[in-house]
């Protein structure tokens, strides 16, 4: 059964690491849709969200070999687990008179969306939420014209007080 | 003192008495660093020879070999060096020089991204960006090298970073580094102890595959114990072999691809198997839905990502052999097991049908017929065959050994499985002699392998080193020739090196003592002269080049063993002709 796979990964925050994480997806031929990367609360350590396609064997390796690097802190599949994830995309929208900006902007403030960026052209939109959330609001403008596309990626984390921790104490 | 010299003394520091390597601009602060110290520098021919002896000496010792080549070209003639030894699990350090810190990134002369090209076939790689971290890193390099499932590992060495000041008391080399991402596990869980003891006790049809692992680990002494006390056969893998002594009555030879029938046909009727330290390399398994179909598997390994990789696994262990073969041992001692004696029998059966054919008295020579005659003439000096380290290269020749050859010690049948790299053994024999000086080194290899790394005649001619060179000379590329007239019906096509060059006169340039074998009542005397020289000496026999090996199809089911008929190497005449015509238009 193939399906999509978050996975929650602490890595040592140093240059070739992200280098090093997507050649072995490469290498191994697993199938990733997106990946973000930030600074967490330890400077030394940065938090990555991988989305991975694949089944349960896959899956099983995708995790196995990242724990094999040695530059990797921590691996988890949040999908055994409860989370909060979300992703952040700027559209800008084809809206040339009055009446389709005004459109855009009612459709932004029903999807809690902001409007960042005007011309006389166009309207940039930014829209948070989960992948379907965004999908909608997508949707719905695509009719108008969507000039450009911006998107993070997935990033989450587990619901609750539980906190990532390295397994490899 | 300068950043080279303390790397000096991490490398003493790290107990490392002998560096492979070759020389150059970005190097020579580490190099002059090495003029002041006493560790040893053999400067092989060509850097992908230093990273092989490299490799060689590892995997005969057990320590970390280590090698070192320059910026840019010398950094990429390692690669296939480096990639080799990681396949295999072979602890080795490469170093390489990189153009100094503030050039980086400016395309330089003789600049490369060695870090990117490395990542991919190390365990881990660094480069060292500061003086400071030398220390550091270097006893990091190390540390990941040996521990765990041992691999190679990679430093890059800006030239900047060599010539800075560093106080080495202020930045000392550590005793003990904690790598916060990098924890191996030893010990197994108790828990999977118990299940799978519970499961050898009451197996009817057990069988061990020994692997590579087992090298490593040096777990040879709790095998025997556990395959004696369950009354367990044994088959190894190629890297496995030596762990199992094969003239054991346990012991069922080579597995897989290339194996024996007593081994695959034992895999395959198996309700138990018990799979030490190997990875089910597909030259095991063939096709997986047919591979050992009715039995448990027990699988014991130090890198848990190898579990289930290739394999579905009823019982996973991880840890490293040695520890998690006594703990099984504990427990099994204690139990009564399982009555055998129908299994024992058919194992006999299968070992009987198994025993190789090696006399033939033909001309042109049959390998079988060297391999026994060599065995004869070593047992004149090792009687137990146990102070004899061999070294492969890749293709008919190396699986004529895997075969035939009976290995009886651990770490003293070396060859490059994983990646199957041809010009492995010459230069793996080189370091294995520094390993194991005392021991008669002979590589065995064909003749275009050879012919790959056969520089090194210098090396071992400089250095005097005593290793003997065996070339199975069959002007063929045998093993890709017996693949093209199985699979694409004999069409042979670029496997054939026509009669050059005569080796015995290509030793004779170095300096080297060569003969030449054509009978078969000649090879006993080639060996006995080269095991008693003391001195470099190269044998070339001249073998039946319509000679094949037995083998499994690629993907197939382990227990269709194909036995190729003779076919005799016939060059394509017209290749030949067309390629006259580009190179001499006007004819």
């Amino acid at each position: 059964m193939e399906h999509k796979h978050i996975i929650s990964v602490l890595v040592l925050h140093k240059p070739g690491v992200l280098q090093r994480i997507s050649g072995l997806f490469t290498r191994r031929w697993f199938n990733i849709s997106s990946m973000t990367v930030g600074s967490t609360e330890n400077p030394d350590v940065a938090r990555m969200t991988i989305v991975v396609q694949g089944d349960d064997t896959v899956l099983e390796q995708v995790v196995k070999q990242l724990n094999k690097l040695v530059e990797v802190i921590k691996v988890t599949d949040l999908n055994s687990k409860k989370s909060v994830q979300r992703e952040l995309c700027l559209v800008k929208v084809y809206a040339p008179t009055e009446d389709s900006k005004s459109q855009v902007i009612q459709y932004a403030n029903i999807f809690r969306g902001k409007i960042i960026d005007l011309s006389t052209e166009t309207l940039t939109v930014e829209i948070t939420g989960d992948e379907q959330k965004v999908n909608a609001f997508l949707d719905l403008v695509r009719p108008m014209g969507i000039k450009e596309i911006a998107r993070t990626g997935l990033t989450a984390l587990m619901r609750g007080s539980k906190i990532l921790k390295s397994n490899k104490a | 003192m300068k950043g080279a010299e303390a790397m000096m003394k991490a490398l003493e520091a790290e107990n490392v008495k002998v560096l492979f390597g070759y020389p150059g601009g970005q190097l020579l602060p580490f190099y002059d660093a090495l003029y002041h110290s006493d560790l040893v520098h053999i400067l092989t021919r060509h850097e992908q020879a230093a990273a092989h002896a490299a490799d060689g000496y590892a995997r005969a010792s057990g320590n970390v070999g280590v090698c070192v080549a320059t910026s840019g070209p010398g950094a990429t003639n390692l690669v296939t060096g480096v990639a080799t030894a990681h396949a295999d699990s072979s602890p080795v350090v490469a170093l390489t020089g990189q153009v100094p810190t503030k050039l980086i990134g400016n395309d330089a002369f003789q600049e490369i991204d060695a870090l990117g090209i490395f990542m991919q076939i190390t365990k881990h790689n660094f480069q060292i960006q500061k003086t400071s971290e030398i220390p550091k890193i270097f006893r990091k390099a190390f540390e990941i090298a040996k521990t765990g499932r041992p691999g190679a590992v990679h430093v890059d060495l800006p030239k900047d970073v060599q010539d800075n000041e560093l106080d080495l008391e202020k930045y000392p080399i550590p005793a003990e580094i904690n790598l916060q991402g990098y924890k191996p596990t030893k010990f197994g869980h108790p828990l999977q102890i118990k299940k799978a003891v519970e499961l050898m006790k009451i197996a009817q049809r057990p069988v061990i595959i020994a692997g590579g692992g087992v090298q490593i680990a040096n777990a040879t002494p709790e095998l025997i114990k556990l395959s004696e006390y369950a009354q367990i056969p044994a088959c190894t893998t190629l890297m496995g072999k030596g762990v199992f002594p094969e003239e054991h009555s346990l012991a069922l030879g080579l597995v897989g691809m290339h194996g024996t029938q007593a081994s695959n046909y034992s895999v395959y009727e198996s309700d138990v198997l018990i799979a030490i330290g190997c990875r089910f390399s597909d030259r095991i398994t063939g096709d997986i839905s047919t591979f050992a179909p009715n039995a448990k598997i027990i699988h014991i390994d130090i890198d848990p990502a190898e579990i289930g990789k290739n394999v579905r696994v009823d019982i996973p262990i991880v840890g490293d052999a040695k520890a998690i073969l006594k703990d099984i041992l504990i427990y099994l001692m204690k139990k009564e097991i399982a009555n055998k004696t129908e299994w024992m029998e058919n194992v006999k059966k299968l070992q009987k049908k198994s025993l190789p054919i090696m006399e033939f008295d033909n001309t042109p020579i049959k390998p079988q017929k060297v391999i026994k005659e060599m065995m004869n003439a070593i047992r004149e000096v090792d009687p137990s065959l146990t102070n004899t380290v061999l070294t492969t290269d890749v293709g008919q020749n190396q699986m004529w050994m895997a075969h035939y050859f009976q290995t009886s010690a651990p770490k003293s049948f070396i060859s490059s499985g994983g990646q199957g790299t041809m010009g492995f053994g010459f230069p793996a024999a080189i370091g294995a002699k520094f390993a194991r000086p005392d021991a008669n080194v002979i590589a065995v290899t064909g003749d275009g392998g050879f012919l790959m790394n056969s520089q090194e005649l210098a090396t071992i001619a400089e250095y005097e080193i005593p290793v003997i060179v065996v070339i199975f000379d069959n002007r063929t590329l045998g093993m890709v020739y017996q693949w093209q007239n199985l699979y694409y019906g004999k069409r042979q096509c670029a496997v054939h090196l026509g009669e050059t060059p005569d080796f015995i006169k290509l030793a004779e340039s170095y300096g080297i003592d060569a003969s030449r074998v054509e009978k078969p009542e000649d090879i006993n005397e080639a060996f006995k002269t080269a095991l008693n020289s003391g001195k470099p000496y190269l044998i070339d026999i001249i073998i039946d080049p319509a000679e094949a090996l037995h083998m499994v199809p690629p993907g197939g089911n382990m227990t269709n063993i194909l036995f190729p008929e003779r076919q005799e190497p016939t060059p394509k005449a017209q290749c030949f002709s067309e390629m006259k015509k580009i190179l001499n238009p006007k004819v």
